[in-house]
């Protein structure tokens, strides 16, 4: 088993870094792949091509297998799942520890809540973001709370609900929201939003053993299209720790998610064009969110830009906007933008107006390092 | 695969129904047709008879309205495999006695509120196949504007498209509510599956209906999976028309249009009359994936569904009674085939051709007034 090993946050774009490809055509219009830099995991061990679905899928192996009392369920995954994320665990654990529940959102998580509170450690698969408001109220007043509530005497701390959010094309509203804001605004819970192949089983294994209700949004738009030569090994992630992914000097650029790689593309347009350095950094957990590593680069380059596909009002990026101008004003050369979905519900055949793509992003970028 | 049905419905056309009690014809063109999967009651005395009378107009409407049904459905179909439709689309093929016979034992007047697998519903409540393949192709002359497809079907007395499932049917109990409040004498029908038939609101609905006595039909459509999930192994009781617990209930095969209409005239009957809720379990059977994406053969066995095709059709069912009672020619049949054929096409071709919604309406019927919506760099937006 390897040791829990993350790269620093630096990572320089030399020869040896590894990048992973997009095998299909960017949502926001790009016509070319781009080279994402690979997280680099030390002692890596042996290596094997992923992509998304596969790596959640192994970080889910890895965890039934290490923990006896770890068990997955939520509506079909028993047969694999809708995006096929827990393919052939049933038949590897057993329908005692992986099986299908009926359709009922809410009773999922009280379940899992309940099970949590008995130290079992429940992974529940909630089938799309979107279907999670059913149990919102389990959620935000039963798992948030649980601790509180007993003055620590219980606790639903080991459970897990992974769940898959945002655009995909054609999503329309009941399959592409991206509701981590409103998690992220409960005390109690954790939230995380991985990128990569790599970084979503190392985030979610730490997801699954962090001592708190983690809620685990994976970029669905991903689980096909990103692929990465994953270590086979058990290794986590910290959460609450952004990764820079690229380091700048001109502007800082946050996002998560399937949104990092519009940020990319934005940053390379933006460099070409503008004759600017950008830094470009994945926050991976919304709450708690790394404010350390966010504010040291605002410091640094000046200028702050974050990017996300929900709306842009009480969206994340307003608590991050908020807390950078407390903590960087003086730093500040520029007003921090916001490049969101709009203040609509998720359309359909306007998707490609309402999510923000990287010439939005590249628009923004020009402004502020204008202004 | 095309080619596959339609041998499978020449099988069917042969040696399909001996399962099924056969119809006499009592003159005047009059069929009685007798219930050979007979009505189950739950705290009812008295469920409906277990045979009907039809004649030979009801006959070739039925054929002709469940036909248009399956056809309009196959068009969809090709058009999301053409990807003229995109998103999400689900498909109603098999289950067109239910929505059918429904239709005929009700009024336009009454209310029918679904979930997303409601195409053929929007038809049957008077829309167009152009309205409603428009706003599968999300052009604005679809039934809302081109909003977006499946979810968004909409017309008079009719709400279809909830996402979310089982999400509707507390929303049509408040629909009940007002038809009870302002006396109307119509009746609301909430349709769900048997996966939502284990969402708890169905139960808060059940509860608030009955406690109130509301004019509401409770209609679960069991096609036996919920996605891949079967009854068995999501429902602790899969006797779905009992499980309104202090709601009566029936249990309808829903592949026979008459035993849905009878059932249809009772129930409606019984709601309105102020004897308060009712459920009826319809048995019933989707041939197709539960989506687009869903091949709907990892969870159950072609031959499942080429049995309950060859024997249980609900179109091959009445066109057998039209055949053996001599009341149309198989010429005339095939004749009413290629006109729906005709007009399904026509339709799909209006959809094709038509414009696309307008760019402002991103940010349209957000509100009741048009506000200035955030995030929009154009016209009506905040300034950052």
């Amino acid at each position: 088993m390897l040791k829990n090993l993350v790269l620093s946050k630096s990572i320089k774009l030399t020869l040896n870094v590894r990048y992973f490809h997009s095998s299909t055509k960017l949502k926001s219009g790009g016509a070319s792949p781009i080279s994402y830099p690979s997280l680099e995991i030390e002692n890596a061990g042996e290596l094997q091509k992923m992509n998304l679905f596969q790596s959640i899928n192994n970080a889910m192996d890895i965890a039934l297998k290490s923990d006896p009392k770890a068990c997955v369920f939520g509506e079909d995954v028993g047969f694999g799942g809708v995006f096929r994320a827990t393919v052939d665990l049933r038949d590897k654990y057993g329908a005692h520890r992986v099986f299908n529940t009926p359709l009922c959102e809410q009773g999922i998580a009280g379940f899992a809540i309940g099970m949590a509170a008995q130290g079992a450690t429940p992974i529940a698969e909630i089938q799309f973001a979107d279907y999670i408001f059913p149990a919102f109220d389990q959620i935000v007043n039963e798992a948030a709370k649980y601790r509180y509530r007993s003055g620590g005497q219980f606790n639903c701390g080991s459970l897990t609900f992974r769940t898959p959010y945002g655009a995909v094309g054609h999503g329309g509203h009941y399959h592409s929201q991206s509701p981590e804001s409103y998690f992220g605004h409960t005390p109690g819970l954790k939230v995380v939003v991985p990128s990569t192949p790599i970084e979503a089983k190392g985030l979610l294994l730490a997801s699954i053993r962090d001592q708190n209700p983690v809620i685990f949004f994976e970029p669905k738009l991903m689980y096909r299209s990103a692929v990465e030569e994953v270590p086979i090994g058990d290794y986590e992630i910290p959460l609450g720790k952004a990764r820079v992914v690229k380091e700048g000097s001109d502007i800082t650029i946050v996002g998560w998610g399937s949104q990092m790689r519009v940020l990319l593309q934005a940053v390379h347009m933006a460099e070409e064009k503008l004759g600017i350095s950008c830094e470009l950094i994945d926050l991976r957990t919304i709450q708690p969110w790394d404010v350390e590593t966010v504010c040291n680069s605002v410091k640094k380059t000046g200028r702050l830009l974050i990017s996300h596909e929900a709306p842009k009002t009480g969206g994340w990026a307003a608590e991050i906007s908020s807390t950078v101008q407390e903590r960087c004003f003086l730093s500040l050369e520029a007003p921090i933008q916001r490049v969101c979905g709009y203040d609509t519900p998720f359309p359909l055949i306007f998707e490609k107006f309402y999510v923000p793509d990287h010439l939005k992003n590249f628009e923004a970028i020009k402004k502020t390092i204008q202004y | 695969m095309i080619s596959n049905l339609l041998k499978l419905n020449k099988v069917s056309n042969t040696l399909n129904f001996s399962l099924r009690n056969f119809a006499t014809k009592t003159g005047n063109d009059q069929v009685k047709v007798n219930f050979n999967r007979p009505f189950k009651t739950y705290l009812l005395e008295k469920g409906p008879e277990n045979n009907a009378v039809t004649n030979k107009k009801e006959l070739i409407d039925y054929f002709t309205e469940m036909s248009r049904m399956r056809r309009i459905e196959i068009v969809a179909d090709g058009l999301y495999k053409k990807k003229y439709i995109r998103g999400f689309c689900h498909l109603y093929n098999g289950q067109e006695a239910v929505c059918a016979g429904m239709e005929y034992a009700t009024t336009k007047d009454d209310h029918v509120i679904t979930a997303y697998r409601d195409h053929t519903f929007m038809m049957a409540r008077g829309a167009t196949p152009k309205e409603i393949l428009a706003e599968l192709l999300m052009k604005e002359a679809g039934c809302s504007k081109g909003k977006g497809g499946s979810m968004h079907m909409f017309t008079k007395n009719f709400y279809g498209g909830n996402g979310i499932v089982g999400a509707q049917v507390p929303v049509g109990a408040g629909i009940a509510l007002t038809q009870k409040y302002n006396k109307t004498g119509n009746v609301c029908m909430a349709y769900y599956g048997d996966g939502a038939a284990n969402q708890g609101q169905i139960f808060e609905a059940y509860n608030m209906a009955s406690l109130w006595k509301l004019p509401i039909i409770f209609i679960c459509e069991n096609n036996h999976y919920g996605m891949g999930t079967s009854t068995k192994r999501a429902a602790a009781s899969q006797d779905f028309y009992t499980r309104g617990h202090f709601v009566p209930g029936l249990w309808v095969d829903g592949m026979n249009i008459f035993s849905v209409r009878e059932a249809g005239k009772f129930a409606a009957d019984f709601c309105r009359k102020g004897n308060g809720p009712i459920v009826l379990e319809m048995d019933t059977y989707r041939y197709v994936g539960h989506s687009m994406s869903d091949p709907g053969t990892t969870y159950r066995t072609r031959e499942e569904v080429n049995e309950v095709r060859a024997s249980q059709d609900p179109i091959e069912y009445v066109r057998h009674l039209i055949l053996t009672n001599k009341l149309a020619t198989e010429d005339e049949l095939q004749s009413i085939e290629d006109k729906i054929r005709e007009e399904m096409d026509e339709a799909a071709d209006f959809a094709i051709n038509a414009p696309l919604p307008p760019n402002r309406d991103l940010f349209t019927k957000v509100y009741v007034n048009e506000v200035p919506v955030r995030g929009v760099e154009k016209s009506l937006s905040f300034k950052p």
